[in-house]
């Protein structure tokens, strides 16, 4: 437990295993997740990660093992659990005929939130979706409608938020937007689970990060320990080509915060505190 | 919990409710196809039909009543396919609501808007010559047994939509319940049907709906037909929703 930091876990995960008729996905999970941190589940397509999260969210019975979630047990309490947690999937979960505002309001009458409307005007305000919130998400870009899918999964501010690997098919300026959310979320004390297949998203954005590998978890901790699983870095000088994303980014404007000119191409606090040359590319993100 | 049930069914049953304001051509489409059949046989079949005293609009309307839910019915499983393929389905089902609301909610779409079909085409009926002077009482007799069998086709809806793998699959299952009217009594007379034939059509529960309204339309006293009509619809009622609901919680378990 010393995970956790002496408080009880927000996520509680023990000797999951879960097949599929033969095919065996998890094979014993164990991992804990300390309430208000990032924990970014980290697996190849397939690796069983969605398994996991569908478990934590009682959509999917577990086979063995045991899981709780803000201290509920996923199996026999399962009506606390979804009072506890909110789920955003792999696809953006909002209803394309209704509008931003009616999809907001819709979840906050089934969470039984005092005032619907005005939740839903708050949370429109805080993705930046004011404007288009009286449109119909099916208008929306794929950005805009996760930032939308996003915001329904904090109606009624649930503990425990999981976010399905959040920014998949979103191009680099949607996908700094879901960061810059994510990033909120856990600043005001939820407890975030993501799955990635992007290396550098739970980079980014997660407190510890646990790698699923053939139904188990391989490695569970920080990023400094996961970097110290690996020789120490060496001192190399390494041409700096900017990336396709540093120009991309020059050009377009940059992300959601800097309209104006990107001014984070160059490396100048260069590469010397990540080992590699993909310590560039980090420094360059960082920025932002 | 059923306070809860109330309440979700409500919020869910909102939304279905504006998708259907927002593309009203479902109720067009549902309502276009009976409208042409009734076109088709009262003005170039009809002539030929002898279905006995009265005009044959007046012999065909129940019929078509019937085609237009049955034709209607398949936008629920369309819609609950288009819900559990987009993620919205494990939304519901990962929030603290009752679970069956989700789909009562389209339960009650399905009957809100089969019902604005059913009074589209008789509005049409009415300009071609369709008359009738049973009361109140008839009139509501007909309406609650044509609400009786939308609810029931409508849970038979369900397990298509939960379970069928593409929308076209979702939707198949209502060609043959469209169909099931052309051999019953609902165009011709069924003593003009060969023996196998007239038998299948004498014992369809089509044909003891369609009399039943008919008697009705007409003002003459109800046969025991009301209760096979009744029987019928109300045993596949508990069938369906018995198998829809294991389905269901097949899919969310």
């Amino acid at each position: 437990m010393t995970t956790t930091g002496g408080r009880a876990p927000a996520i509680h995960v023990q000797g999951l295993e879960k097949s599929y008729k033969k095919l065996s996905v998890l094979r014993g999970v164990d991992f804990d997740v300390a309430p208000g941190s990032i924990f970014a589940l980290l697996g190849s397509n397939g690796a069983g990660k969605t398994t996991v999260v569908n478990i934590l969210s009682t959509l999917l019975r577990a086979d063995a093992g045991t899981a709780t979630v803000n201290g509920f047990d996923v199996a026999a309490n399962g009506a606390e659990v979804r009072e506890s947690i909110s789920l955003t999937g792999q696809f953006a979960a909002v209803d394309e005929i209704l509008t931003g505002r009616e999809n907001l309001a819709l979840v906050a009458r089934l969470r039984r939130v005092q005032d619907p409307g005005r939740v839903a005007d708050e949370l429109l305000e805080r993705f930046s979706l004011t404007d288009a919130g009286g449109r119909r998400t099916a208008t929306y870009s794929g950005g805009m409608r996760r930032r939308l899918d996003i915001a329904m999964s904090l109606v009624g501010n649930p503990p425990v938020i999981f976010l399905d690997e959040p920014t998949t098919g979103l191009d680099p300026q949607a996908r700094l937007e879901v960061w810059d959310a994510v990033r909120e979320l856990a600043g005001r004390g939820t407890t975030v689970l993501l799955t990635t297949q992007h290396l550098e998203e739970a980079e980014h954005l997660a407190d510890r990060i646990a790698i699923l590998h053939e139904g188990r978890i391989i490695v569970n901790g920080t990023l400094d320990e996961l970097r110290r699983l690996l020789p120490p870095a060496k001192v190399e000088y390494v041409e700096k080509q900017p990336t396709l994303e540093d120009i991309f980014f020059a050009l377009v404007g940059g992300g959601p915060e800097n309209g104006g000119p990107a001014n984070s191409g160059g490396p100048e606090n260069g590469d010397e505190n990540t080992p590699g040359d993909r310590g560039a590319r980090t420094t360059t993100k960082e920025q932002r | 919990m059923t306070t809860r049930f109330f309440g979700d069914t409500t919020a869910l049953l909102g939304r279905s409710l504006r998708h259907i304001l927002r593309s009203p051509d479902t109720i067009i489409t549902t309502s276009i196809m009976p409208i042409a059949f009734m076109l088709l046989f009262v003005y170039v079949l009809g002539g030929a039909i002898r279905s006995g005293p009265g005009t044959y609009v007046n012999y065909l309307l129940p019929g078509i009543l019937i085609i237009t839910i049955a034709s209607g019915v398949s936008y629920t499983a369309f819609r609950l396919f288009l819900d559990m393929k987009g993620g919205i389905f494990e939304r519901f089902q990962s929030l603290p609501i009752a679970r069956s609301s989700v789909l009562w909610a389209h339960v009650l779409t399905s009957l809100v808007a089969n019902m604005v079909s059913v009074v589209v085409v008789v509005l049409v009926a009415l300009l071609m010559g369709f008359r009738s002077g049973a009361g109140v009482l008839a009139w509501l007799a007909v309406a609650g047994l044509l609400l009786l069998l939308t609810l029931t086709l409508t849970w038979l809806a369900v397990i298509p939509g939960l379970t069928a793998k593409s929308p076209d699959g979702a939707g198949a299952f209502s060609y043959p319940l469209i169909f099931l009217p052309f051999i019953s009594s609902a165009f011709v007379p069924t003593h003009t049907m060969p023996g196998p034939v007239r038998a299948f059509a004498e014992h369809q529960p089509v044909t003891s709906i369609v009399d039943t309204i008919r008697d009705l339309f007409a003002q003459k006293p109800v046969s025991d037909d009301i209760w096979t009509a009744l029987a019928w619809c109300l045993g596949v009622l508990v069938l369906a929703y018995v198998l829809a609901t294991a389905t269901y919680r097949r899919k969310i378990s």
